[in-house]
């Protein structure tokens, strides 16, 4: 979701997709892409592997912290909200009870910190993933198709600091990976000479 | 023996050998028959405190072991096998059932100290009483008490043995079966835990009633067994034992329940109280009222505070679930704060104008617990401490969170 990052680099390229041989080949390639001190980069597979986020040196999500931030606000919120309500703005007094009580606004209170908990993990979890995305640049390549079935890969994006279209594909190509393509931010490959030295990439990878 | 000439799994052999906790049993004895001679030499002359004190210490054990054993039905019923790792430590605490059984003789002999229905010329001017004789009388009471007890060993000392017998024969039907008879064993559980709550604790005030107050007593239960597995562990550890078998990722997981069923007991503690305090109608209210004299009202806030609010905040960091010592101090707490719970069901009966803690309520502390104590090591001492032959112990040892 754009609001809190902006999806995707501004420029013309999005970046480089790489492809590798087998989960073990994109482990360790993750390593090395992580210990080359690359930011902005993701690791594509048909399947969950075990410890890539190690590999990748993903740090822990963030999103635990929305969620207590929004469930205390949805208990506070709540518990004010009844007691100006029934306490202040329109006091009625119910079966002799007291005006002023905790007892009977800890149900609503209870639920709105759990509603407002749930809702804020939800979103936070799909903001933090930079979802909805109803579009991404990757799927505009041929070779990408096969990460639904075959097929591991790592896309650098091209606004990661260390983002270099030809030092960067020497080293993808460095670390194993089989075919390196740079793709364009609508999708497309990008041709014109820039950094994609190999210009049969495609064709290589449409015979495979 | 060279490297390779090691079976698999020695290396887990080796790091369970339960022989570690036989110290315990000597330690348990001595407590408990210290504690024993205590309570005998203090009791004359105060036998109804003797009484309840023996009754407070006897719920507050047989939770733990309760709460085990359905720790245990549950593992098996789920097909968990996240726990296996540690699961013959839930086992060992839930074998100590059959020991509850002979501590319960005291609450028999005790019974007309306890219980005020047992009173006859009581019963006979009390219409609420005389209409509830029919499952209020000591005959069928002595009956339920024997049917609860030999349920519950009945259910422990089978899965208990099935699991050790596993260790011998590595059959996978043994698993199988003890899953299968897990899904009835619960419901066996629930009914009889429920019943034995009304029997021994709600029936100390005869006129009133909750229908939560069976699964109240279970939620304190559940919460104290997930705390005492959490000790026992660490103290297992601390004997050079299940070091590199049971670790930071069960132990993770176990901090994940004792949170949860922080909150548990919370939800359920507010439920009864909240629909009495909403319903106002004097038969109900009776319990409460019974607790706003003296320093009760003080130890019902302590409850809020300290068997909620604090382990709640204190247990919600992933950090503190990852620290043994931080989870074995939340561990304790809890296990002090529910001893407070089960003493403020039990104790404003009989001190009517506050709580007043004496040596008679630390010897059968120490006569209870030292006997559940002793039964817990020596059960641990004679097997192995994992599961050997579980068909999901390698899923166990390799488990991780995610």
């Amino acid at each position: 979701m754009s609001l809190v990052v902006p999806a995707l680099p501004p420029g013309e390229t999005f970046g480089l997709l790489a492809e590798f041989g087998s989960p073990k080949e994109l482990y360790h390639g993750c390593e090395r892409v992580r210990d080359a001190g690359y930011k902005r980069w993701d690791a594509h597979s048909p399947f969950p592997i075990h410890g890539l986020d190690h590999a990748m040196g993903l740090g822990r999500s963030r999103l635990p912290y929305v969620t207590l931030f929004f469930g205390l606000c949805g208990a506070v919120g709540g518990f004010t909200l009844q007691i100006w309500a029934n306490g202040i703005a329109y006091p009625i007094q119910v079966s002799g009870k007291p005006i002023f009580n905790w007892q009977p606004y800890m149900p609503v209170t209870f639920e709105l910190g759990v509603l407002l908990a749930a809702i804020s993990t939800v979103v936070g979890m799909l903001a933090f993933n930079r979802l909805p995305m109803l579009f991404h640049p990757l799927f505009g390549t041929r070779a990408f198709e096969k990460v639904t079935d075959d097929g591991f890969f790592i896309s650098i994006e091209a606004w990661d600091p260390k983002f270099n279209p030809i030092e960067t594909e020497r080293f993808l190509k460095q670390i194993g990976a089989t075919n390196v393509e740079l793709v364009a931010r609508d999708g497309g490959r990008v041709v014109e000479g820039r950094g994609s030295s190999e210009a049969g990439a495609s064709q290589d990878a449409k015979a495979r | 023996m060279n490297e390779a000439a090691k079976p698999p799994g020695a290396g887990v052999r080796v790091l369970s050998d339960g022989q570690a906790l036989s110290q315990l049993v000597w330690l348990g004895v001595v407590l408990g028959a210290v504690g024993l001679v205590g309570s005998l030499a203090l009791s004359s002359g105060q036998g109804a405190q003797l009484y309840f004190s023996w009754l407070v210490a006897y719920l507050y054990f047989l939770s733990i072991a309760l709460g085990a054993l359905f720790f245990v039905l549950c593992l098996f019923v789920c097909r968990a096998g996240w726990a296996v790792v540690f699961r013959r430590v839930v086992e060992n605490v839930m074998a100590t059932l059959p020991v509850f059984a002979l501590l319960f003789v005291p609450i028999w002999i005790g019974r007309h100290e306890l219980y005020s229905w047992t009173d006859a010329a009581e019963v006979a001017k009390n219409p609420v009483l005389r209409g509830k004789s029919g499952y209020l009388n000591e005959s069928f009471f002595l009956l339920r008490a024997i049917f609860y007890l030999a349920s519950w060993s009945g259910l422990a000392l089978y899965f208990s043995s099935q699991s050790q017998k596993q260790d011998q024969t590595g059959e996978e039907r043994i698993t199988r079966r003890l899953s299968a008879v897990a899904a009835p064993g619960i419901i066996v559980f629930s009914l009889t835990l429920t019943f034995a709550a009304v029997d021994w604790l709600m029936s100390l005030d005869p006129e009133w009633y909750s229908t939560m107050f069976g699964v109240y007593y279970f939620s304190g239960s559940i919460l104290a067994a997930f705390a005492f597995v959490v000790v026992a562990i660490a103290f297992i550890h601390s004997r050079g034992q299940l070091r590199g078998v049971v670790t930071v990722e069960h132990v993770h997981d176990l901090g994940k329940l004792l949170f949860a069923f922080t909150v548990f007991w919370t939800y359920i503690a507010f439920c009864q109280y909240f629909l009495i305090w909403y319903g106002n109608l004097p038969e109900e209210t009776s319990y409460f009222m019974r607790r706003s004299e003296g320093s009760w009202p003080a130890i019902g806030k302590t409850l809020m505070v300290g068997h909620f609010v604090i382990p709640f905040f204190f247990l919600m960091p992933r950090a503190v679930k990852r620290s043994a010592p931080l989870l074995v101090a939340a561990a304790l707490w809890l296990l002090a704060m529910h001893f407070m719970d089960i003493y403020w069901c039990v104790m404003p009966v009989h001190l009517e104008h506050g709580a007043r803690f004496g040596a008679l309520d630390a010897t059968t502390v120490l006569t209870v617990g030292g006997f559940f104590l002793a039964a817990f090591g020596w059960v641990s001492s004679r097997r192995a401490l994992v599961p050997m032959r579980d068909p999901r112990l390698a899923e166990s040892l390799s488990f991780e969170n995610v």
